[in-house]
């Protein structure tokens, strides 16, 4: 379909399938790869597009099915004959030595181990002429340490092309570009398939995917449920095999709010670091509403998170709960007064890696019934509860015994959500809860705080994201350089007019005036 | 005064030289391996069984390169020992670092009560005899210390030059330094982590017996079991001290040796006779501290030092 027009097929993909335990990650995974053409590989998290890539590379072997590169079997499981196949694979976590020059990234591996010297000045050459080629630019001698994350990705790329990459594999490329480098790479792959290469370009960012593929394969749940030219369709249909349903973004019914849950009155916390405290903060959440945070990242939105969530004080100021709470505050004063926390960084604050599921999901009530009694876990009970949460809340994995960091970023996620609502919270702290998640996984994250507002719940939604903090806010406030700008009722403001509070203008006293 | 003369004297030099030699082999063993991104705390017991199996070869009638080959040896055998547990198995680097130094100590122990069970002092070899290079020991001062020294001092030196080449002028040289960077660069070329990692910890490992080896071969004739006396962990120090460079190790190594050849002449001025020689034995370990601080501030540690390479894992 699309690539009938008797191109050569460079890669053959012959019902792959691969299991990691009970968990089927491909099933029968088939597919050809023409010479010149980008094909986008779709899927929601946890889709199975990482550990085909990974099977075609040969950094795992798929249980059954082959590969055919450019008419020869490619045997499994071994990197180099992928390598010598003409297969350059750009990690979504780049695999550079940041202690290395470019230059000397580059020529990792490409020569015998046991050769003299490593023929720098010839691959300087050979390196400057691929950066012009491909609108590469980066300098051979600067230590990749000091590179910015789309100088590394050239890096990357450049490593591929090196050693003759026929064939580009990008997996989530653009996931950590800003938008002109997402630019720069899209003139690059252009270049790269006009001059007959070929381009398997996985995301999940659907604009992307429909600008620069030929083809779409749409992959979920191990299996490719669709492929279609992408002059065929559209966001919205590629959205819906994606995920399977069709996708409404979930909107949230007009409701009056209720009682003020949490109340700030002229908070002040200190400084940490580069990240500002605030300064004067008045803020009530109320029962029954979504209270959205908009902002430019770094104006004070973590120190509030912080203050909420137990791990800040107010210097001064008062912050009432309702009921009030007696305990000097902490995260174990914020937990017994019933506020949930979706934590920004999720591997670092979020979870325990190496614990399981079950543990994670234990992990800010374990010290109480029924999960403990006198001392002792109940690890029966832990599983069930974390059996639960796998449900209630869709979290893709073998099960509760599986240790968390094998699941993808949106099951964890999940994972997290539940954990946090489960309890019913009276306030939930939500900051930046869609970070890096697919459509699938934002969606599901959306309707979850809806359903807890709707429960009665006062959601503070942290996030950088304008639209997704307009969609789902009843009440918007700004913050910048940790001032609080008044509330603002829902559809009363214009992206526009927010973003002129978040560039600085209209705070009282704000030293910002230009 | 007194330091002055000292510090004019080609003898405190010489013995500066001397004193830094078995800190070289053994620093640059480390070095290797750290840069791999292991850490071998087997460091201490490799140097005490190297410093044995040399003088013991020797004893035995062999020749006394026949010794330091025998003190290779013994070291990668138990180098060996440290990457299979520590690579392949990625098992904790301290513990079965910690492991190795006992056990290859205890061995040591075990074998030369076995080979020598009645003697009370141990008994002495010929050992490696300085030899004078022509011309270039005639230069004032710096011949005495650096020409005219012993064979295994200049293979020290060599060592360090080969170390540097190998890491920065070859292919193999830079996978070693990416295993020890980020070995899921090195694992992306289809290289294998392991077997760079492997053998780093063995030749290292060599090094660091030749390093023992040293003492009893070069420095004395014989064979005691203070004789390592806390050097291996010193070594340690070093290449923290040489930001993991092989010439700053180096440099470290010869400041550390000078500061203990100086103490032990300042012990001999009329100072010594009223301070308590206890404190010039703690002048170069209090120095090294001071220079480890002011130096390694801004080092930059192999980013998967201590960290075991798991292929599948995310």
């Amino acid at each position: 379909m699309g690539a009938d027009d008797g191109a050569e097929v460079v890669l053959r993909l012959d019902r792959i399938t691969k299991r990691f335990g009970a968990l089927t990650a491909n099933d029968t995974v088939s597919f050809a790869l023409h010479r010149g053409e980008v094909v986008g590989l779709l899927g929601e998290n946890g889709a199975g597009k990482t550990t085909l890539m990974n099977i075609l590379f040969g950094h795992y072997t798929a249980d059954e099915g082959s590969v055919e590169v450019f008419g020869k079997p490619l045997p499994p499981g071994n990197p180099r004959a992928a390598l010598g196949a003409g297969i350059g694979m750009v990690h979504q976590h780049f695999t550079l030595a940041d202690n290395l020059t470019v230059l000397e990234n580059i020529l990792l591996g490409t020569r015998s181990m046991w050769r003299p010297g490593l023929g720098r000045r010839k691959a300087r050459d050979r390196v400057g002429r691929l950066s012009a080629d491909f609108g590469l630019a980066v300098h051979p001698d600067a230590r990749v340490g000091s590179l910015s994350v789309g100088e590394r990705q050239r890096v990357e790329i450049l490593k591929a092309l090196f050693r003759d990459a026929r064939i580009l594999i990008l997996d989530e490329p653009t996931a950590v570009l800003t938008p002109q480098e997402t630019t720069a790479l899209f003139d690059t792959l252009r270049k790269a398939v006009a001059l007959g290469l070929s381009v398997i370009f996985i995301s999940h960012k659907l604009g992307e995917v429909m600008t620069i593929t030929r083809r779409v394969l749409v992959l979920r749940h191990g299996r490719i449920v669709g492929e279609v030219a992408t002059a065929d369709t559209d966001r919205h249909r590629l959205a819906e095999m994606m995920v399977g349903a069709e996708v409404t973004a979930p909107k949230p019914t007009e409701r009056q709010p209720g009682a003020p849950l949490l109340s700030l009155r002229g908070v002040c916390t200190p400084d940490r670091g580069n990240a500002p405290g605030l300064r004067g903060v008045d803020l009530e959440l109320r029962a029954g509403q979504i209270t959205g945070l908009a902002g430019v990242s770094g104006n004070g939105q973590s120190a509030l998170a912080g203050l909420i969530g137990g791990l800040e004080r107010p210097e001064t100021g008062t912050m009432v709960l309702d009921p009030a709470s007696h305990e000097a505050w902490s995260p174990r004063a914020a937990l017994g007064a019933g506020i949930a926390r979706i934590p920004e960084d999720r591997h670092k604050t979020g979870v325990v890696a190496d614990f399981t599921l079950a543990e994670n999901a234990v992990l800010e009530c374990y010290a109480a019934a029924p999960f403990s009694r006198a001392g002792w876990m109940n690890w029966p009970e832990i599983d069930r509860f974390a059996a639960r949460i796998i449900d209630t809340y869709d979290v893709r994995c073998p099960g509760p015994r599986t240790r968390i960091r094998l699941l993808s970023g949106g099951n964890m996620q999940k994972l997290i959500l539940g954990r946090a609502l489960d309890p019913g919270p009276r306030v939930i702290l939500a900051n930046q809860p869609v970070r890096g998640l697919d459509i699938g996984a934002v969606t599901f994250v959306h309707a979850q705080l809806i359903a807890a507002r709707d429960a009665g719940a006062a959601v503070l939604l942290i996030s950088e994201d304008l639209d997704e903090i307009m969609a789902l806010s009843d009440v918007i406030h700004v913050i910048y350089e940790g001032r609080l700008s008044p509330g603002f009722a829902r559809a009363s403001k214009t992206p526009a007019e927010l973003g002129v509070w978040m560039a600085g203008h209209g705070f009282a006293g704000a030293e910002h005036a230009a | 005064m007194d330091l002055l003369d000292i510090l004019l004297s080609a003898s405190f030099w010489a013995a500066a030289v001397r004193i830094a030699s078995p800190l070289i082999f053994a620093t640059m063993g480390e070095l290797i391996c750290e840069r791999a991104g292991v850490l071998n705390l087997g460091i201490e017991g490799i140097m005490v069984i190297g410093a044995f199996c040399g003088w013991m070869t020797v004893y035995l009638g062999f020749g006394l390169w026949f010794g330091v080959a025998a003190a290779l040896a013994a070291g990668m055998v138990f180098g060996l020992l440290h990457g299979v547990l520590t690579v392949p198995f990625g098992l904790s680097q301290h513990v079965v670092g910690l492991g190795v130094t006992l056990l290859a100590t205890s061995v040591t122990y075990f074998a030369y009560r076995l080979s020598l069970p009645e003697v009370t002092i141990p008994p002495r070899i010929e050992p490696f005899q300085p030899y004078a290079i022509p011309v270039l020991s005639d230069i004032p001062l710096l011949g005495a210390a650096l020409f005219a020294q012993t064979p295994l001092t200049y293979l020290a030196f060599a060592t360090v030059l080969v170390v540097s080449v190998v890491l920065y002028r070859t292919p193999l040289g830079l996978a070693l330094r990416a295993a020890g960077e980020n070995p899921a660069s090195v694992a992306a070329q289809g290289l294998s982590v392991t077997a760079i990692r492997m053998g780093a910890v063995i030749v290292g490992s060599g090094l660091m017996a030749v390093g023992g080896a040293f003492l009893t071969m070069s420095a004395f004739s014989s064979f005691f079991f203070e004789m390592i006396n806390g050097r291996g962990w010193i070594c340690i120090a070093l290449v923290v001290f040489g930001a993991w460079k092989p010439g700053k190790a180096l440099l470290g190594a010869l400041l550390f040796a000078a500061f203990d050849a100086l103490q032990i002449r300042l012990q001999q001025t009329p100072l010594g006779a009223l301070v308590p020689y206890q404190i010039f034995l703690m002048v170069p370990y209090v120095l090294s501290i001071l220079a480890l601080v002011l130096m390694s501030r801004r080092a930059e540690i192999p980013a998967a030092l201590m960290v075991p390479f798991n292929k599948g894992e995310r």
